[in-house]
């Protein structure tokens, strides 16, 4: 009774191979044509393939490399702008009507504009990264600075506190919860963006692979394909939680 | 120069006797002169032509019923309100005084550790504000977080952190409302210790006669933003609480204070 008590680091897992036992095994009876999905021995054996080519590796890091940057962008942008009107009343009275218009469009209805503007090399793809990931980093953003505790803030105006200093000591810590919900957010909604920007048109990327193995019917590329990005969504995921415990190690509900 | 070893803050000493050797020079309070004061929010006036005088390193408790105003008045002495009409005078006027305020919740930094806390404002004094902090018998708890500590232990933390400042006028705003009633007294004792030891002046902002009456030298009560009792106690201190005098005194004031029911809202009615 005492494993009950303290559940193993391996307890998530058995979910997980339970259902790949199951698959393999459905596959081998015959009950799971090929062609619908094949088995986890033959998708395992395309992801060797893969890697050995060395292809798999240019995919993934043309992805990587879209999916950074693109956070970067939109993110840090969203950050720098919630910080401005969150902080600045008059930034807000100038940009916050603009930008809850625009918040309001999903990024995806931008395709066709975005072709048409920037054609279909990287700028397009970044452009509607970007996009996407901007709008939950500013809102969070926005919204920490704007209800950072008032009695925190006048306790440190009454000790002395003001600008630069009591921006980086209380502002800041206070709005840092809410503006890493925003990150954690984004850094989910990149992959949804990134799937779909890269099967419109791409000559690498994870998409693009999956995409082309398609029109070849090879089923177990466009598996691979599907399980990266299922792989790089929970690394993104450890990424955001792992911030969350560094910063936020003050909070005992992060402990 | 190896004069003393008292009088040098090395850091490498032991907290505990950082605070023997090192022991603030007890400074003298500032006087503070209130006149014809003034406050009101929106049409409600909270504080009708305000008078009071305190004399330096005089401890002052001001009581009152819930909204009568006795918390505005302190803001309006801290800065943190400004009085419509009327003037604050603290000490001589020339050099701004050293004033600190402690609040009804301890306001304490949750990203900031217990030492950090204290400094805040003083971020290179780490050494005296663990000094304070061991006055407040704190000193171990130095690198914990706040969360991880009881309500009376963050009020004493906020009480070491308006300390480091050394100021010349303590204002306390119900700071010990939240706690128990042991952690209550206990914290009484601290703030009479301290204020005898360094001698500030003082202005206590409570509900609580008997905390009033156990610290003060002075008790001031207020009604419908007046001041319409001003007592002076002149209990031995320590004071013991069971004593006939403490008995009486908080008799009367008690008293005072339920005989003069809430004005009905005559103003409002205008």
């Amino acid at each position: 009774m005492s494993q009950q008590t303290r559940p193993s680091a391996w307890t998530p897992w058995i979910l997980p191979v339970l259902l790949i036992a199951a698959w393999q095994a459905a596959s081998q009876l015959g009950l799971l044509s090929s062609r619908i999905l094949p088995e986890p021995w033959a998708v395992a054996k395309a992801f060797w393939t893969l890697a050995v080519s060395g292809e798999l590796w240019v995919h993934l890091r043309t992805s990587l490399w879209r999916a950074i940057s693109g956070f970067a962008i939109g993110a840090g942008l969203g950050l720098l702008l919630g910080l401005l009107t969150g902080s600045f009343r008059r930034a807000e009275t100038l940009l916050d009507t603009t930008l809850q218009m625009v918040r309001n469009i999903p990024a995806l209805a931008l395709i066709p504009l975005v072709i048409l503007w920037f054609g279909i090399d990287e700028t397009a793809k970044l452009f509607l990264l970007a996009v996407g990931v901007f709008f939950p980093v500013y809102l969070n953003t926005f919204h920490g600075i704007r209800s950072a505790d008032q009695g925190l803030i006048e306790m440190a105006r009454s000790y002395g506190l003001s600008g630069w200093p009591l921006y980086r000591d209380v502002i800041l810590p206070a709005a840092l919860p809410s503006i890493l919900v925003g990150v954690r957010f984004s850094l989910g909604l990149v992959w949804v963006l990134l799937i779909v920007a890269e099967t419109i048109s791409a000559q690498a990327g994870i998409g693009y692979m999956t995409m082309n193995a398609r029109e070849f019917l090879q089923t177990d590329v466009v598996l691979v394909g599907i399980l990266l990005y299922a792989l790089l969504g929970k690394l993104a995921d450890l990424l955001s939680r792992g911030m969350e415990k560094h910063f936020l190690r003050w909070n005992p509900a992060y402990r | 120069m190896h004069s003393s070893t008292t009088s040098l803050d090395t850091g490498a000493l032991p907290r505990e006797g950082a605070t023997r050797t090192k022991a603030p020079a007890r400074r003298q309070g500032v006087a503070v002169a209130l006149e014809g004061l003034h406050k009101s929010f929106g049409a409600r006036t909270v504080l009708h032509d305000v008078k009071l005088a305190l004399h330096a390193g005089e401890f002052v408790a001001v009581v009152g019923r819930s909204g009568c105003g006795k918390s505005t008045l302190l803001r309006a002495i801290a800065g943190l309100e400004t009085a419509e009409q009327g003037t604050i005078a603290i000490g001589k006027g020339t050099i701004a005084a050293s004033v600190r305020i402690m609040f009804q919740e301890a306001r304490l930094l949750p990203w900031k550790t217990v030492l950090e806390n204290v400094a805040i404002g003083m971020p290179r004094s780490l050494n005296a504000a663990a000094a304070t902090l061991a006055t407040v018998g704190l000193a171990d708890r130095a690198d914990d977080w706040p969360a991880e500590l009881s309500g009376g232990q963050r009020q004493r933390v906020a009480l070491a952190r308006a300390l480091l400042h050394e100021p010349e006028l303590l204002l306390l705003d119900e700071p010990l409302g939240a706690l128990d009633a042991l952690t209550r007294i206990e914290m009484q004792q601290l703030i009479e210790a301290l204020w005898l030891a360094r001698g500030f002046t003082a202005v206590l902002v409570t509900h609580d006669v008997q905390e009033a009456i156990a610290l003060a030298d002075r008790v001031v009560l207020i009604e419908d933003g007046r001041i319409t009792l001003d007592l002076k106690i002149d209990l031995p201190r320590p004071r013991a609480r069971g004593s006939v005098a403490f008995a009486s005194l908080e008799q009367r004031l008690l008293g005072h204070i339920l005989n003069h029911p809430p004005a009905p809202a005559v103003a409002a009615a205008a």
